[in-house]
């Protein structure tokens, strides 16, 4: 599975409790779609730092990083690129 | 406290049988386990029912009771306080009593002031009284809702009990839940009154009075809670109103240990109870006893401030420790009581509290509920506070954080953080006026478990709970202080319909214990809606008129701690371990199905994540708890309605499968 599925998967079923691909685009705000709330965005997190093996630093919790599937899995590719870099 | 119950004719060919009314009575037995009554008029136009927990005049006051002629019956559950000075009153305007129990002051009361007897009662109370001479039925609640009453029509005939378990013999079939009240507890925690979790099935309001007469049943509402419109708030200086509140609070709790038998109190570690603790030491010289709850979950636990306090006033506490597996034992036999959905698991405890007093030898405790309500100290009403004082300012970046003095948890130095702050919290910011504007925020994030609900339910759903909550607000509600629009929705919505009900008078009564509530006297509730707002919340300082009056009698520590809302373990109490059966039956796909609430695969991911211990959000908690309870009360008042209604003893049968 891509990253991207993944990542979606993980909020539809563990913060919107569906399998019905329709309610969620990879380009939605979940701030604006009222989708998560702030424990919401700790999941996801935790979520992301267990699954994909990055540790998200306090300056990196912006809305540009984490607010929708695609922002997230760009946020992790930049990520595991700068690891491997390192 | 007792059990009521009875059946009243709607049409002329009707008769009551007394078989009838009888049959009610076993579902009641836990409210009355010292006696039991039942009366039936010589045309059976009414039976009425009773089943006692003698408190005052062991001896003299069976019911249902009558008047000097036998034309006045009546069944009472509750108290009336100031019957010793009612009873002299009307022995003095001619009246001739034949006990001594507070009952017979109602049916002269009724006498002599026809039915505005009502007014002349301080108490909590659930009244049936039949005036044989006129041929009238009244149904009466007492005015914050402390005691339940609740009615149903069945033909021809009214049906009327103490709980809803005893009205179920008389029904013909089971009755529905009815989605209307789902979509109420999945927004404001509870069903709103006269509403119950079943269609058909209704409560008499609190502070209304139903009479029936010629088959017609009229409601009229003889109280209320209301606040000054113009401004005109008590006059006096702080101090003077520091006193008079102390001097009132004096009395309200004087008049509450007015008993025949030993009197306990309910000590949570909190203000409010301290206080009333404070109270009683004070006018009583009798050793006291008091009851509290500790909890496995530490951040949970308040027995280092328990104990501080019960050093500091000299008490002898019993404790008990709730475990989690406690609440997962205990919560079929809570909703079978409760007699409802609910979305927290906090009435558990309280039940087990309440059998820990009746295992000590005390039927009757005093308690501090209420006092945040009258007084001003809920974090929901800083909260409005803060919320309108950035309404005024909506693009500031610096109101908002005053949430954090509010709720130091949250995070607010990230921008992301930031942004769900603002996010959430502005919510109805364009309309700080709108009526329900101080709950909004509570209201919303309950209203988000209601993506459980199955696609049934929803096509069922007809009106929006907020909506329709604001439709019946009473004409005076836009002319009140904001900080008193929030203290009203607080006192119809979650105290008389939720925090009384399952989480007071069920738990208590389902170990035959009878709470008191001194800070719900009405002369307290009326003098408090007369303060200026300012007394009750001093910028950001709860219940601000109240800690003047109480300064000399605590401790600094207890004065200035910070409120500790009282909550109990939910979704841990059920997958800290492997859950038991029940919970993993009534979720299963095929009963979920089967009673078609809820989506049975969004609740699958729900318990996923529930077994999984993954973090879980405060609305997965509700959400969870809201379905268990709405499955179980399924189970018991429609699946097995018949063996419900059968059973000679009101303890539940676990057994699922």
């Amino acid at each position: 599975m891509n990253m991207k599925k993944i990542i979606r998967h993980y909020i539809m079923e563990n913060l919107l409790f569906t399998e019905d691909e329709s309610v969620l685009q990879d380009s939605d705000s979940f701030l604006d779609g009222g989708i998560i709330d702030s424990t919401g965005v700790m999941e996801i997190i935790l979520f992301i730092e267990e699954t994909f093996g990055i540790k998200v630093d306090d300056n990196e919790m912006l809305p540009a990083n984490l607010d929708s599937v695609d922002s997230l899995a760009a946020f992790v590719q930049r990520k595991q690129a700068q690891a491997v870099a390192a | 406290m007792c059990g009521i119950n009875g059946i009243a004719a709607l049409s002329t060919q009707t008769k009551i049988s007394e078989k009838d009314v009888l049959s009610m009575l076993p579902a009641l037995y836990h409210r009355g386990p010292d006696d039991s009554g039942v009366y039936l008029d010589p045309n059976q136009r009414i039976g009425l029912g009773h089943t006692r927990l003698s408190i005052i005049d062991l001896a003299g006051g069976a019911q249902p009771l009558h008047n000097e002629d036998r034309t006045v019956w009546v069944t009472f559950n509750g108290e009336i306080f100031n019957y010793v000075e009612l009873r002299k009153n009307l022995i003095k305007q001619g009246h001739s009593f034949h006990t001594h129990s507070d009952t017979e002051v109602i049916v002269h009361a009724y006498e002599q002031y026809g039915n505005n007897f009502v007014q002349h009662l301080n108490g909590q109370f659930a009244i049936a009284l039949w005036d044989g001479n006129n041929q009238r039925l009244l149904l009466v609640r007492d005015r914050a809702g402390i005691l339940p009453l609740f009615y149903t029509r069945q033909g021809d005939r009214l049906l009327f009990a103490s709980e809803i378990k005893a009205l179920l013999p008389q029904l013909s079939k089971a009755p529905c839940i009815s989605p209307t009240a789902l979509d109420q507890i999945f927004t404001f925690w509870a069903a709103r009154s006269p509403n119950t979790l079943f269609e058909d099935i209704f409560e008499v309001s609190p502070g209304h009075m139903l009479v029936l007469e010629n088959g017609d049943l009229r409601e009229s509402i003889y109280w209320d809670w209301c606040f000054p419109e113009q401004g005109d708030y008590h006059q006096s200086s702080d101090a003077d109103l520091t006193d008079q509140l102390y001097d009132i609070l004096a009395d309200a709790t004087a008049i509450r240990l007015r008993a025949d038998v030993p009197v306990g109190a309910y000590l949570s570690g909190g203000l409010d109870s301290s206080a009333l603790v404070a109270l009683i030491r004070r006018h009583s010289d009798a050793p006291l006893k008091t009851f509290s709850i500790g909890f496995e979950e530490q951040s949970l636990d308040e027995s280092i401030f328990q104990n501080q306090l019960i050093e500091h006033l000299g008490v002898e506490n019993s404790r008990i420790l709730c475990q989690n597996s406690d609440i997962a034992e205990n919560f079929p036999a809570t909703i079978f009581h409760a007699e409802t959905a609910i979305l927290r698991t906090a009435p558990s405890p309280m039940q087990q509290l309440s059998g820990l007093v009746r295992d000590s030898g005390y039927k009757v405790v005093l308690t501090g509920e209420g006092a945040d309500e009258v007084l001003g100290g809920y974090d929901l009403f800083k909260e409005a506070k803060i919320r309108q004082f950035w309404a005024r300012h909506p693009q500031s970046e610096w109101r908002p954080l005053l949430l954090k003095a509010l709720y130091p948890y949250l995070e607010t130095s990230g921008a992301q953080a930031k942004a769900y702050l603002n996010n959430y919290y502005s919510i109805g910011l364009e309309k700080p006026d709108q009526p329900g504007f101080s709950h909004l925020t509570r209201w919303f994030t309950t209203s988000q478990c209601k993506v459980f609900f199955s696609q049934e339910l929803n096509a069922r759903l007809r009106d929006n709970a907020v909506n329709r909550l604001t439709e019946q607000l009473p004409p005076a509600f836009d002319n009140w202080h904001s900080f008193n629009r929030a203290q009203y929705l607080e006192a119809k919505t979650l105290l008389s319909d939720y925090l009384l009900c399952s989480q007071g008078d069920r738990m208590l009564m389902a170990n035959s214990v009878e709470g008191r509530f001194p800070f719900l006297d009405h002369r307290v509730i009326e003098f408090a809606n007369r303060l200026n707002p300012r007394l009750k919340m001093r910028a950001l300082n709860e219940k601000y008129l109240f800690k003047l009056a109480m300064k000399n009698h605590l401790p600094r520590q207890i004065l200035e701690r910070h409120k500790q809302p009282y909550r109990a373990p939910d979704i841990p109490a059920f997958f800290s371990a492997d859950p038991p059966d029940y919970v993993k039956d009534l979720l299963s796909e095929e009963k979920l199905k089967r009673y078609g609430y809820f989506d049975a695969k969004k609740v699958s991911f729900l318990l996923k994540k529930a077994s999984s211990g993954s973090s879980i959000a405060y609305k997965d908690n509700m959400a969870l708890v809201g379905v268990l309870s709405t499955q179980l009360c399924h189970y018991f008042f429609i699946e097995n309605f018949f063996s419900t209604c059968s059973r000679s003893t009101s303890i539940p049968n676990f057994s699922l499968t």
